[in-house]
């Protein structure tokens, strides 16, 4: 009785905001608070219909010449969970902590056009609902998340899978291209006063990245989509040898989108962990302008490294080699990130919440992933391992390993601003543990099973492949454990969000300006502002003496 | 059955010239990666046991930066990349020199969802099992008969793609003899996981005496059973995609059958090749190999069983 009551009146205790009653205030919302929640929401949503799918498909590798579902069956699925986690989980996730956190830290009341921002979140719903719809509307897509020409022609695939993908593809491109602007412009003309463009957090310099390279490559994938729907539809041949058309025409089209789309997927997560590492190890970001920089050259060198996808389609030696050293060179600046956290830490004094571990198993993963990366580059070994499972172990240690554990990371740390209630210290801790182990057992094993011969994207593999089996029957087992541990974390969001601990404004003693409003923000968002003078507005106000410094006394 | 992988095959063996040297680069990189990733663990680990909050730690020192320091962490990954790429460049043009004027050896061609084999200099056509001489120094054209396929025998070092309207090159140089496994690795459709490929690397005799067997039309069939088969075989829609030499069987959207009894296997080396597996195939292809694009030809049992008598003595 006393348990319940208490739990009563912690709930009442948070502050009420009569603007986010009632299904219509979200429906109807331009707030972008309410328009990040929702899209996190659907993000996790998906995250949780993309794993699904992977279950199924661990369940038929599991074994040699199993036939827990049908080949057709299975390369539907595939395709489904690598477009579902890209498109459905990863852009609706990053967009939606951009989208939230955004204004928030550079101190403005909301998005630069609020309404392009709710447009894009209903255009991203519905176009995901529509590739989903294609399972009841005769067959889903079966190409593959990259859809391979001439695959995906008429004549090779003919039922209208290929037709829900490359329409709904095509509707949330639009969508992303809109958040992409809005966010550039958010940043360019609604930063704090004093907000210089050296002042703004690191997340804001990622997501601003990350809305260039998505204004700048999402229209090479919207126009390829629209070529080969011209040729399912209309009879064109674009990507049609037989009549002319080019097929490798396609891969150059969606890997100058598809490269950079790893960026626009990582960096966020990059800008969350460059976020959460100093606080909790209570120093300022070590050398934060080679970071800021370093995030400008990943971006610039994206758009020139798109062929490393491509380098077994026979091309010719000197556009090799020129690929081969671009993809070389990009690895330079993202190990400065790793180098640059490492330094943040050192000689901190680190708090090992959840949110940091997640933070710091990022490191380690997203490492891995980056050096298999680079192995990738170095052409002769590409040409061994590309298509294979090596591949796939590779994408996820840098989508999963990476860009999904930093933005657990995220959740961790932001949900109490977003609820105004802590995620249970305990489930997090027994979450990431099963979560590190899960996913290393399901995926390190890949890297294996690719040196081992096993290609990527096969519906079973045969009888007595020495290791091949063994591993595979492992990471299955892994992968349950893995969906485990993410059941865990779902069971703790629903959980805090009724229950727990009440967080206050600024529970992790953290620096920007997120911090300083309440949790969860009023539709407001600030009464007033503190002074920006630095990267971490709140450090100064306990720190006047250091302000004064550095402004030369004019710190108000 | 040669198919029970007895060897153990991956990106660390080699059965070239070519893969020997990507092998050894194989290690370099490995090294340098291990070195990275250690590097990176080994200092986290640090920071993690010694500078992990203790109760009564003063706030540390801020520390901004030292350029010096970041300089040094750009440059030195900087070059040693930079080596990797020269090395990218070394071994890259050791494995795959410029073509110029020459013409291939063998040619390739990926079809849904078995492999074609043509040897243009002695007009030799044969399907999913084709054979290499040891030592020779051989140049493959790979070309995509539909969509695109992609040719990878992890121990003969590299992959290609076989594109449609865009034929490659690779280049091989057989060291060891034996059978070597691998398949097709870009996702090609709906069997994709099925479409294996068996290279047999053997002494230049073997492969001359096997040239010899290819260039024989095979006899007419002089028993009954075959006789009857043949004329299943030639009556049927089989001759709609089938060649067989010195037959009206003259179609090639499907696996040449000419020799089709000299093969160890059935579907690009689904199952074994004996007359049993034969008539279930015939009966059925689709339950050994569903998605293939041989239809389920409808016939009763003893019908396939003459049609496999007869193609089992094609040699």
């Amino acid at each position: 009785m006393t348990d319940s009551a208490r739990t009563h009146h912690t709930f009442n205790w948070l502050p009420d905001i009569p603007e986010y009653h009632g299904l219509w205030s979200w429906v109807t919302s331009i707030d972008h608070k309410q328009i990040g929640i929702m899209y996190i929401l659907s993000a996790l949503f998906f995250f949780i219909a993309g794993l699904v799918l992977a279950l199924i498909m661990r369940i038929q590798l599991m074994l040699p010449m199993n036939h827990f579902v049908s080949q057709d069956t299975y390369n539907q699925i595939f395709t489904m969970h690598g477009t579902t986690m890209i498109f459905l989980m990863g852009m609706p996730l990053l967009f939606g902590f951009s989208v939230y956190l955004v204004p928030l830290m550079i101190g403005a009341r909301d998005m630069a056009f609020p309404r392009l921002n709710a447009l894009g979140f209903w255009i991203f719903l519905f176009g995901a609902l529509l590739l989903y719809f294609s399972f009841v509307g005769g067959g889903a897509p079966a190409a593959g998340w990259f859809s391979y020409a001439p695959l995906t022609e008429k004549g090779f695939l003919s039922n209208p899978g290929v037709d829900y993908w490359a329409l709904s593809l095509l509707v949330m491109g639009i969508g992303s291209v809109a958040t992409g602007l809005n966010l550039i412009v958010t940043v360019v003309t609604l930063r704090a006063p004093g907000m210089k463009l050296q002042h703004v957090p690191l997340f804001v310099w990622m997501a601003v990245t990350t809305g260039w390279l998505v204004v700048l490559s999402l229209p090479a994938l919207n126009a390829a989509i629209i070529m080969i729907l011209f040729d399912r539809l209309l009879n064109t041949h674009f990507f049609n040898p037989t009549h002319g058309g080019s097929a490798v025409l396609w891969q150059n089209y969606f890997w100058f989108f598809g490269h950079p789309e790893v960026y626009i997927l990582i960096l966020p997560g990059f800008g969350v962990v460059t976020e959460i590492i100093p606080v909790f190890s209570r120093k300022t970001l070590y050398g934060a302008g080679f970071m800021a920089a370093s995030t400008v050259a990943i971006g610039f060198l994206s758009f020139g490294v798109w062929m490393h996808h491509m380098f077994a389609t026979g091309l010719g030696f000197s556009v090799l080699y020129v690929f081969a050293l671009s993809s070389l060179l990009i690895a330079v600046p993202t190990g400065v990130k790793v180098w640059t956290w490492i330094a943040t830490m050192w000689g901190g004094s680190i708090r090992f919440a959840t949110a940091m571990l997640f933070a710091t198993a990022f490191i380690i993963q997203f490492t891995i992933g980056g050096l298999s990366g680079v192995t990738f580059a170095v052409i002769p070994l590409d040409w061994q391992l590309t298509d294979s499972y090596f591949v796939v172990a590779h994408i996820h240690y840098v989508l999963l390993g990476g860009m999904m554990f930093a933005m657990i990371a995220g959740i961790y740390y932001w949900f109490p601003k977003v609820t105004g209630r802590m995620l249970s210290e305990t489930l997090g801790k027994w979450h990431f543990w099963l979560m590190v182990l899960g996913f290393n057992g399901t995926f390190f094993g890949m890297h294996i099973l690719g040196a081992f011969g096993m290609p990527r994207r096969v519906w079973t593999y045969p009888h007595g492949m020495p290791i091949v089996t063994g591993i595979n029957f492992f990471s299955t087992l892994c992968a349950f454990l893995l969906a485990f541990s993410i059941f865990l974390f779902f069971w703790n969001m629903i959980y805090s969000f009724f229950r727990g601990k009440v967080a206050g404004d600024n529970p992790w003693e953290a620096w920007t300006l997120e911090w300083c409003c309440s949790s969860p923000p009023p539709p407001e968002n600030f009464d007033r502002l503190p002074p920006v003078h630095s990267r971490r507005p709140l450090w100064d106000l306990t720190h006047p003496e250091e302000v004064k410094q550095k402004v030369g006394g004019h710190a108000s | 059955m040669d198919l029970s992988y007895s060897q153990i095959s991956s990106i660390f063996h080699f059965a070239t010239e070519q893969a020997r040297t990507i092998v050894w680069l194989q290690y370099i990189n490995l090294i340098v990666c291990l070195g990275f990733f250690l590097t990176v663990v080994g200092l986290l680990a640090f920071a993690i046991i010694k500078f992990r909050q203790r109760p009564g730690d003063k706030e540390p020192e801020q520390t901004e930066g030292d350029t010096k320091l970041e300089i040094a962490w750009t440059l030195i990954p900087f070059l040693i990349f930079l080596a990797l790429g020269v090395l990218t460049f070394i071994v890259m043009s050791s494995v795959n020199p410029p073509v110029g004027k020459r013409q291939p050896d063998i040619i390739v061609i990926g079809h849904q969802f078995w492999w074609e084999y043509r040897y243009p200099r002695y007009g030799v056509v044969t399907a999913n099992e084709f054979y290499l001489p040891v030592g020779a120094d051989l140049m493959l054209e790979l070309r995509g008969a539909d969509v695109i396929h992609s040719f990878w025998v992890p121990d003969f070092g590299q992959k290609m793609d076989a594109i449609p309207g865009h034929p490659n090159n690779l280049f091989l140089k057989p060291i060891r003899k034996g059978v070597f496994l691998g398949q097709c690795s870009e996702y090609c459709g709906s069997q994709h996981s099925l479409m294996r490929i068996v290279a047999n690397v053997v002494s230049p005799e073997e492969f001359y005496k096997w040239i010899a067997i290819q260039h024989h039309v095979p006899n007419l069939p002089t028993d009954k059973i075959s006789q009857h088969g043949q004329e299943l075989f030639m009556s049927k829609t089989c001759v709609q995609c089938h060649n067989i030499a010195g037959t009206k069987a003259v179609a090639m959207a499907a696996p040449d059958l000419t020799h089709i009894a000299t093969r160890k296997t059935i579907g690009a080396a689904v199952i074994e090749n004996n007359v049993e597996n034969l008539t279930q195939w015939i009966i059925n292809p689709q339950q050994f190999k569903p998605g293939c694009l041989m239809p389920n030809m409808r016939l009763p049992e003893s019908e396939a069983h003459d049609m496999a008598v007869y193609l089992e003595n094609l040699k």
